[in-house]
């Protein structure tokens, strides 16, 4: 019989591994699946892992993707590495498309191309606000930021829908609901001529690179992690969990507002009821496959990007549905959960009549609903 | 005064689905584990649930296959935090967006069936009554099945011997293992007895309650239970009594609409998503009270022999 054995230190190279084996299992599953749904199994792995990456278009087209998803995702390893569950990234995310839209959509004939840092300002501020409204319910009254921000992205979905059917819908849309086109002068620079990849490419990785330093350079993010791992030692270091709690919401709501704001100035070019397209739910198992570290969540953004491109090309060219996407999305973060056993355990044959798992290792999360300060 | 009937009845009706799936929660976060993937399990049920219904005509074949998808998916999130020890919260969401993805891609064909019309609900005699029959005698059996469920839940809790011990290992898993009671075994079964019942939720939801198969049609309400069981402070008829003042509220919005009340209708979908952020908020300021209630091992793997 096969028995769980603790490891006297969680193991960094399962800890790196794991995600691979994760990718591997949810594409033996994948295959499974096609085959049962009497799709060619190979086709389908060639839409999911060739495709996406075959040519500068198809690139271009893959960073478009990547980028919400980096940008969010980074903000979400903060959090998560804080200690804080903030799930309501894409509520954040709305509220920065909201405001970035509302700067557009005041664009003039006197405008000039500086509007676009206006724009970009005004999403991280309304995604810093809508994440603001999480911290200070959880600071102030203790209220679950898991429940909390989840209840937003209904809320903001609902105001979103509501502005486009109604004060800002477009009078010459035919009563679609949607608003105008933003004036050209609001769009997001391209990086090259007839490709859809915009400068969100440059300020992501710049973000990455943000990021980096803040988690592992930074005094504030090493006591945010610190609080994450082990908040009595942050406690008796004197370090604030209120003030953990405040900078890990604010930047992660800043960074989903941003993602919200370039797609809204860059791709969309105008609000429609379809802003919101799950990148804040898919950016945590962005942010947990690359492991919460930045340079991980690249990787992983790309791979989740190649998720969505394949399942658009599965649904053109096989008749597949597209929320094949969701389905391979989910089974990646439960392979994921399932791998990272192996990081804290080894996998040992028991001898027979004995045996117990054993071992503590893992840091305890702590129960957010309604805890006691 | 009619409508005012009417209105009751569908409160009871919409805070049904909220009832069984909180206390299904509420069993499993009394073990000691709390199920984030209740929304994903809850969208999976009632697909299958529908599903069922559509092949089978009978409602409660529906809510067996719901009951079904539901265990099933439970286990396979028990087995991940009580015996593999993965974190409670991303195993949860990870069900969550699996449930997401999953039933959209299954229910696809499913979108544009329809039930065959039903017949009407009517409890013999109490149903003729002048206003309270239309209020509270003509629902389905699963209506007051769940006010029994809740009632039940309840006295079991307190009062049996596996109810007992199923608090115990909620409140000391060590304790509970040092005495002898099987901790992982004895939260599985409550992990997977939960999980059927939001599946019922769920099926309930797509076969009686709306009845259709719209793709995230369950809309936050398996993040509404998860609270529920925290505003209940952990007690059965407590759930209960949320639940149906979760129902009014959602309820509230198509009245007011109704009324010709001049509110766009989006600000009254908000309604329930704010109503839980509001109770949430006056709840947790009194962390004394919730505690007093709230499992003591709640969120925590355990590792017996550590």
């Amino acid at each position: 019989m096969l028995m769980l054995e603790a490891r006297a230190a969680p193991s960094r190279g399962m800890a790196l591994a794991s995600p691979l084996l994760a990718l591997a299992v949810t594409v033996a599953i994948g295959v499974a699946l096609f085959a049962l749904l009497g799709k060619d199994p190979l086709r389908g792995l060639q839409l999911f892992f060739v495709e996406p990456l075959k040519n500068a278009y198809a690139l271009s087209e893959l960073s478009v993707k990547a980028t919400p998803l980096v940008l969010i995702a980074l903000g979400l390893a903060v959090c998560f590495r804080s200690n804080v569950w903030n799930i309501g990234a894409e509520g954040q995310y709305i509220a920065g498309a909201l405001a970035a839209g509302w700067v557009a959509l005041q664009a003039g004939p006197g405008s000039g191309r500086s509007i676009v840092v206006a724009i970009l300002a005004a999403g991280v501020a309304g995604g810093m606000a809508w994440a603001a409204i999480v911290a200070l319910l959880r600071d102030r009254w203790n209220a679950s930021e898991i429940l909390v921000s989840l209840m937003l992205v209904y809320v903001a979905d609902l105001l979103l829908a509501w502005l486009v059917y109604g004060p800002w819908k477009d009078p010459q849309g035919y009563n679609f609901p949607q608003t105008i086109t933003f004036a050209a002068v609001t769009k997001l620079p391209r990086l090259a001529e007839g490709l859809r990849a915009h400068i969100g490419v440059v300020i992501a990785l710049a973000a990455v690179l943000a990021c980096w330093l803040f988690l592992f350079r930074s005094f504030r993010g090493f006591q945010l992690q610190v609080g994450g791992l082990a908040p009595a030692a942050a406690r008796y270091a004197g370090y604030s969990s209120r003030g953990a709690l405040w900078t890990a919401l604010l930047l992660s709501g800043g960074l989903a507002g941003l993602a919200g704001a370039l797609e809204t100035a860059g791709p969309l070019g105008q609000l429609t009821p379809y802003v919101p397209a799950g990148y804040g739910f898919a950016a945590i198992i962005v942010a947990f496959v690359g492991r919460l570290h930045p340079v991980g969540i690249v990787f992983a953004g790309v791979l989740m990007s190649m998720f969505y491109i394949g399942g658009e090309l599965a649904q053109s060219r096989m008749g597949l549905p597209k929320s094949l996407t969701g389905v391979f999305q989910g089974l990646l973060l439960f392979a994921l959960l399932a791998c990272d056993t192996l990081i804290h355990y080894r996998v040992r044959v028991a001898p027979p009549g004995g045996g117990v798992t054993s071992g503590p290792a893992k840091p305890v999360p702590r129960w957010p609903l309604g805890r006691a300060r | 005064m009619d409508a005012f009937a009417l209105l009751i009845a569908a409160t009871l009706n919409a805070g049904t689905v909220l009832a069984i799936a909180a206390l299904g929660l509420l069993v499993s976060e009394r073990s000691g584990v709390v199920n984030l993937g209740a929304e994903g399990l809850m969208l999976v049920a009632a697909v299958a649930g529908f599903a069922a219904a559509v092949h089978s005509g009978s409602d409660w074949v529906a809510l067996a296959a719901g009951a079904g998808a539901g265990a099933l998916l439970a286990a396979l999130f028990g087995l991940l935090v009580i015996w593999l020890n993965a974190n409670q919260y991303a195993t949860g969401l990870a069900l969550s967006l699996f449930g997401a993805g999953f039933s959209a891609f299954a229910g696809i064909r499913y979108t544009q069936e329809r039930l065959p019309e039903r017949v009407q609900f009517e409890l013999p005699v109490l149903g003729d009554l002048p206003f309270v029959g239309p209020a509270l005698f003509r629902q389905h059996l699963v209506v007051y099945l769940a006010i029994a469920l809740a009632v039940w839940l309840a006295w079991w809790l307190a009062r049996s011997r596996a109810g007992l011990v199923l608090r115990a290992v909620g409140e000391s898993p060590e304790s509970a293992h040092a005495l002898g009671y099987p901790v992982r075994r004895i939260r599985l079964a409550a992990v997977v007895a939960g999980g059927a019942l939001c599946g019922i939720a769920g099926a309930y939801l797509s076969v009686v309650y709306t009845p259709l198969w719209v793709e995230g049609m369950v809309a936050g309400r398996g993040w509404i239970a998860l609270a529920l069981t925290t505003f209940a402070t952990w007690r059965p008829l407590r759930v209960l009594l949320g639940a149906y003042l979760f129902g009014g509220v959602t309820m509230l919005q198509f009245h007011l609409q109704g009324q010709g009340v001049e509110l766009p209708s989006q600000w009254l979908s908000m309604l329930p998503y704010l109503a839980t952020i509001v109770v949430l908020v006056a709840i947790s300021r009194n962390a004394a009270w919730v505690r007093a209630n709230m499992p003591a091992s709640l969120g925590k793997p355990f590792f017996p022999g550590a």
